[in-house]
């Protein structure tokens, strides 16, 4: 390459000084530098609430940080005053939510930012259409641009929104938990885009909770902890336990569960054949009272799905299912609760709780029958003193019983899920990646709480996308991949890094 | 590909149900089918079509105006009294002055629902009362007539006109052609603009519209805008097939066109819907009130046959929806 | 993110409404050199308030759930008509009458509840075909007449007193006060504003949505009825095309007395002081020999005050 281009390799793109940010009396930012180099893959991580957003918002214009923050593009002092700011400079922000119109085709979501020009020229569809299949050329990407946008799957989507980026001539996109909704064969897919982009001497910052992927796509990693910034690491630096550590302070405490501490005595459930067309296919596998089974497995493998057919909301093409010895078909979720099971979704804010309403009644939602009279109407002292109770035992921190459960941390927003479910006193729970987003002391009470269920001869199927916390945990372990169960493991049988890489091959 | 996309519009089923129906229509009666039949027709479903065309826009936009019939109103109201106490002899005065008047409360809509970010029903059904209760309140519910001669005229213009068998003369109302101008008129900028493919952004997903850096309140004010200009327009042309104006006779009818307006492909949730759409779906509902009388039903059938059709529509529609997403495997909630 | 319980969302409208209601009794009762506060006129508030509330109240349900009914007016014509033909034409009792009328408003209602439950219509849309329908039959029905002329004792319903109190307004409260142990003192209302609030999670708590929705449908239709009676007594007639302008008066008093329109907020009582406001305002122009298009007018101006109000002042909580 010429001499110019390793000099700008050299240079850094971006360079951060001393960003802070305070709302009132809370400090969200202290003082956080950061430098990212042109072409460079530069990963972000953090608990929530350790400032990831906040750096993110400034950098991109939507909040001003206090004064004694330093800002240079290409060697340049700038100001990023608001948004437009931002993206003339050439930082652009791919959202979790990626910002796509769904109703507009592909080619036109990718060029709506012409609209905003001042020179308002009548829409040349033709000219939209042939810029748009340029770009998306150019990045290899195969989409056809006159299609609406939602009917795209979410990875293609996603490629969408990078395209829009590439589009407006951006120099440093900032994607934001870009795989949460993604397959593993997606995230591939993802991966080799953002490879295209390093060449064209485009940085990314990734930011993402999922430090397995952060490592094995970044070439530097920034670790924020309250408000603070940690250091910054070069990928070789720091493993998946490093970057834990230095996310939280503190240890993951690895308390192995006894191998042939619960045996199996009674088959609570026992799966034949089970399939559905798309989701999985052929599962079998028992599960024993007071058994704690593991399931895992790249996201797209069929675990949610399975999970939601045995909670009633995903009937199965075929396949039979046996819950405590007696043939059952699980038609609907009401069928599925009266039989006792429970399931504490993947997506809390959305599927687990009603987040502008009480945590009280969160707590009730589905107990409603054991807090009502005589008459039929509901007894208030019964209520407050079921939720009371449950708040208790749970140990859930809300400043009052009649918060609105948004208010709470995600820790004890997962905790008032969990245990709303264990109010219906269910035989079988089901766990859907209940830590996600979660912070450190709230997933060993968590973990705690699950142990102790399970002491108490309940019955649960934990999916996860964390190797040791399976391996910690659970009694036995399912891997699922495609759709299919691949393994199946005790804890002791297996490591930590045999399992990820059956996982990941 | 293209062939593949015509099959899921909705304006094609329309069009199809049209064709269909004629065709029943005709075989009962074959009246139906003439020229001076379907003029005539269209003449008198002027002032839904245009409204339509308004109320299309707002839709798309994810927002929507109930209040049109009152603006309309007083757009007319303003106009008679002018012209009539005035003496304004000239057709073109009186065609120009409803619409900066529908502009003006409409832009108050506008306004209202940019700074109180409040659900567009809420706000257009206050704005309904006040505009509608200040209206009766200083007109005192008088009628307007006694319309200058141009007036009186204009409503009699043809663009051509024929000789049926029975030598009455009929003809291809003037009123006609400036629906169609207004279709395709709404049809240009909602294509071809910027502006129109803003207010497809906006209804699409609103949030991604304000982060791409649109002006919202701009693309808001618009669309209220556009719908009080032609709810002005057609306020004038209302007022000109009746040569009348009474205050009270536009209100309430608000329903009718916004069912005409979904029957056209239109989402309540925003983001769809077409100007052909808007104008197949009043000609659909024409063609239904027409095949009625044609038939010799009693007018009563009338709104029993058109709400039918509305449920079954969207029954139909909602059918599709839940078989697609059953068909991607989507796990469904209600 | 203020954690204040009195900034709750629904507390400061109705703060604003109270205030509201003070400050337009006071004035009104400036205006009209007391007359406002006369036995009489608010007696006469106490009669022609429980129509409007009564509807009010009906559209009540729907909207918590985030949807609306379009349809409630033209059910309760329709039901009117059912009771007057009924006493008229088929001289049945009063008491079967209305009994009549409100097997025929429950059976709207579950036509409705179907489309927007079951057959997963947006209420909107299917409220509206079901609007223009009722209407139809009801069309059919009358052939345009006025059905007229009822027995006393039927009549009493909305021009008697009992205790000084007017009837109807007696219809009103207990159904108020229905409504308000319904909704908040039974599950169904429990799962109905959190379904109202995010239909997603209470399905997966095992909330059976289908059946919510449904019954809403059900109990919003029946209310329709309930208030056919009351129109039926007062007007002592029923025709097609009655009392249309009600129906988005229906929804403003439902937002003016903070039912928030996406689902999941607002209480009775919030509706019955926007229900006083409303009719206090028509009440005191009557007195004052002002048109009621004045009138209004005003309740527009209201409702959007208080909303502006409501950002303005609280915008910080969003």
């Amino acid at each position: 390459m010429s001499q110019k281009i390793e000099e700008d390799q050299k240079k850094p793109y971006l360079v951060l000084q001393n960003a802070s940010k305070r709302y009132g009396g809370v400090v969200a930012l202290d003082g956080v530098d950061l430098t990212i180099l042109p072409g460079e893959v530069h990963g972000l991580v953090g608990e929530n609430g350790s400032g990831k957003s906040t750096l993110v918002k400034i950098i991109t214009g939507v909040v001003r940080p206090e004064k004694g923050a330093k800002v240079e593009i290409s060697g340049q002092k700038v100001e990023i005053a608001n948004p437009f700011d931002a993206f003339r400079l050439g930082i652009y922000v791919v959202h979790q939510d990626l910002s796509l119109f769904p109703n507009l085709s592909v080619a036109e979501n990718i060029f709506s930012h012409r609209y905003l020009e001042k020179a308002q020229k009548l829409v040349n569809w033709k000219e939209i259409k042939a810029e748009a299949t340029r770009v998306m050329d150019k990045l290899g990407v195969d989409i056809d641009p006159e299609i609406e946008v939602s009917r795209l799957s979410v990875a293609d989507q996603q490629l969408v929104a990078i395209s829009r980026a590439i589009a407006v001539d951006a120099r440093f996109i900032i994607l934001d938990e870009p795989t949460s909704s993604l397959t593993r064969k997606e995230v591939i897919r993802l991966f080799a885009f953002i490879r295209e982009l390093k060449a064209r001497n485009i940085s990314i910052l990734f930011i993402s909770h999922r430090l397995d992927e952060v490592l094995e796509i970044s070439d530097r990693i920034t670790v924020l902890r309250d408000g603070k910034k940690v250091g910054t690491f070069q990928r070789e630096e720091v493993d998946k336990k490093r970057l834990s550590f230095l996310m939280t302070g503190k240890e993951i405490s690895s308390r192995p569960v006894e191998a042939g501490a619960y045996p199996r005595e009674e088959e609570i459930l026992r799966v034949e054949n089970l399939t559905k067309k798309g989701h999985y296919e052929k599962i079998s596998f028992s599960l024993y009272q007071g058994e704690i089974l593991g399931l895992i497995g790249p996201r797209g493998s069929g675990r949610t799905e399975l999970a939601l057919t045995l909670f009633g909301l995903n009937p199965p093409d075929e396949g039979k299912i046996y819950f405590e010895g007696k043939p059952q078909v699980i038609s609907s979720n009401q069928v599925a609760i009266g039989l006792g099971i429970g399931y504490v979704p993947e997506n809390r804010l959305v599927q687990g709780l009603v987040l502008d309403h009480s945590v009280e009644n969160n707590l009730v939602i589905t107990v409603l029958d054991q807090i009502i009279n005589g008459m039929g109407l509901i007894d208030f002292q019964k209520k407050r003193s079921v939720a009371e109770k449950a708040v208790q035992e749970f140990n859930i921190k809300t400043e009052s019983m009649e918060a609105p459960v948004k208010n709470l941390s995600g820790g004890n927003q997962q905790k008032v899920v969990l245990a709303k479910w264990i109010l219906t006193s269910p035989h079988l729970l089901i766990l859907d990646t209940p830590t996600h987003g979660v912070d450190v002391a709230a997933k060993e009470s968590i973990y705690q709480s699950i142990r102790e269920l399970s002491q108490k001869n309940l019955s649960l199927i934990f999916i996860s996308d964390e190797e040791t916390e399976v391996l910690n945990n659970c009694d036995r372990i399912l891997v699922m991949k495609n759709g299919q169960i691949i393994r199946e493991f005790s804890p002791a049988e297996v490591s930590e890094e045999e399992l990820r890489k059956i996982i990941l091959e | 590909m293209i062939n593949k996309k015509i099959f899921q519009q909705t304006e094609f089923y329309l069009l199809g149900i049209i064709i269909v129906l004629s065709f029943f229509l005709t075989l009962v009666n074959p009246k139906f089918l003439t020229l001076e039949n379907w003029f005539d027709m269209l003449r008198s479903n002027t002032f839904l079509g245009i409204l339509a065309l308004g109320e299309l826009v707002v839709l798309i936009s994810g927002g929507i105006d109930v209040s049109f019939t009152a603006t309309a109103t007083i757009a007319q109201y303003i106009m008679g009294l002018i012209i009539t106490t005035y003496y304004i002899d000239n057709v073109l005065v009186a065609f120009l002055i409803p619409i900066p008047i529908g502009i003006a409360l409409g832009a108050i809509n506008g306004i209202l629902v940019y700074y109180t970010k409040a659900h567009p029903v809420i706000i257009t059904i206050s704005t309904l009362n006040a505009f509608f209760g200040f209206l009766m309140f200083f007109s005192g519910g008088k009628w307007i007539y006694n319309f200058p001669p141009s007036f009186r005229n204009f409503s009699r213009v043809q663009l051509f006109s024929l000789t049926n068998p029975q030598g009455v003369k009929y003809g291809f109302s003037i009123f006609i052609l400036i629906w169609i101008i207004l279709a395709i008129f709404t049809w240009v900028i909602l294509k071809y603009f910027p502006i129109g493919r803003k207010i497809y952004a906006m209804g699409g997903n609103m949030e991604a519209a304000r982060r791409a850096g649109f002006n919202i309140f701009r693309v808001q004010l618009f669309v209220y805008c556009f719908m009080g200009a032609l709810a002005g327009l057609a306020s004038f042309v209302h007022a000109s097939l009746n040569q009348m104006i009474q205050p009270n006779s536009l209100v309430g009818g608000e329903l009718d066109v916004l069912a005409a307006v979904i029957l056209g492909g239109a989402s309540v949730f925003g983001g769809s819907g077409s100007a052909l759409g808007a104008f197949l779906g009043v000609l659909l509902i024409a063609i239904i009130k027409n095949g009625l009388i044609l038939m010799k039903a009693s007018a009563y059938w009338h709104e029993v046959i058109m709400g039918a059709i509305i449920v079954v529509a969207a029954g139909i529609s909602a059918y599709q929806r839940k078989s697609q997403a059953k068909r991607e495997g989507e796990i469904l909630v209600q | 993110m203020s954690s204040n319980p009195f900034l709750k969302r629904r507390n400061p409208q109705l703060l604003i409404l109270v205030i509201i209601l003070i400050a337009i009794f006071l004035l009104f009762g400036l205006l009209t050199k007391g007359k406002i506060f006369e036995p009489r006129s608010l007696q006469a508030i106490a009669f022609q308030l429980p129509l409007l509330g009564l509807l009010t109240l009906a559209q009540m349900s729907p909207m918590l759930t985030g949807g609306i009914d379009l349809s409630i007016v033209s059910t309760a014509n329709l039901s009117a008509i059912v009771i007057a033909l009924s006493m008229t034409q088929f001289e049945l009792s009063p008491f079967w009458a209305i009994v009549l009328g409100l097997l025929l408003s429950l059976g709207l209602g579950v036509l409705k509840g179907t489309l927007v439950a079951f057959c997963s219509i947006p209420a909107m849309i299917a409220t509206l075909g079901m609007m223009i329908f009722i209407r139809g039959i009801a069309l059919v029905v009358t052939k345009g007449y006025v059905i007229a002329g009822f027995p006393r004792s039927f009549l009493f319903l909305g021009d008697g007193t009992v205790l000084g109190i007017p009837m109807p307004f007696i219809i009103f409260l207990i159904t108020a006060a229905f409504m308000s142990l319904l909704l908040d003192r039974t599950p169904f209302g429990i799962q109905l504003y959190l379904l109202g609030s995010n239909p997603t999670a209470t399905l997966f708590s095992g909330v059976n949505n289908r059946r919510v929705i449904f019954r809403v449908y059900l109990l919003c239709s029946f209310l329709a009825g309930v208030a056919s009676v009351v129109m039926t007594a007062r007007f002592n007639a029923a025709q097609a095309g009655y009392g249309e302008s009600y129906l988005l008066l229906t929804v403003l008093a439902c937002v003016l007395g903070g039912v928030n329109p996406a689902g999941g907020f607002g209480k009775v009582g919030g509706l019955i002081l926007s229900m006083v406001v409303l009719q206090v305002v028509a009440t005191g122009f009557n007195l004052l020999g002002l048109s009621s298009h004045l009138a209004s007018a005003l309740w527009g101006i209201i409702l959007v005050s208080v909303i502006l109000t409501n950002r303005l002042i609280f915008a910080r909580e969003t």
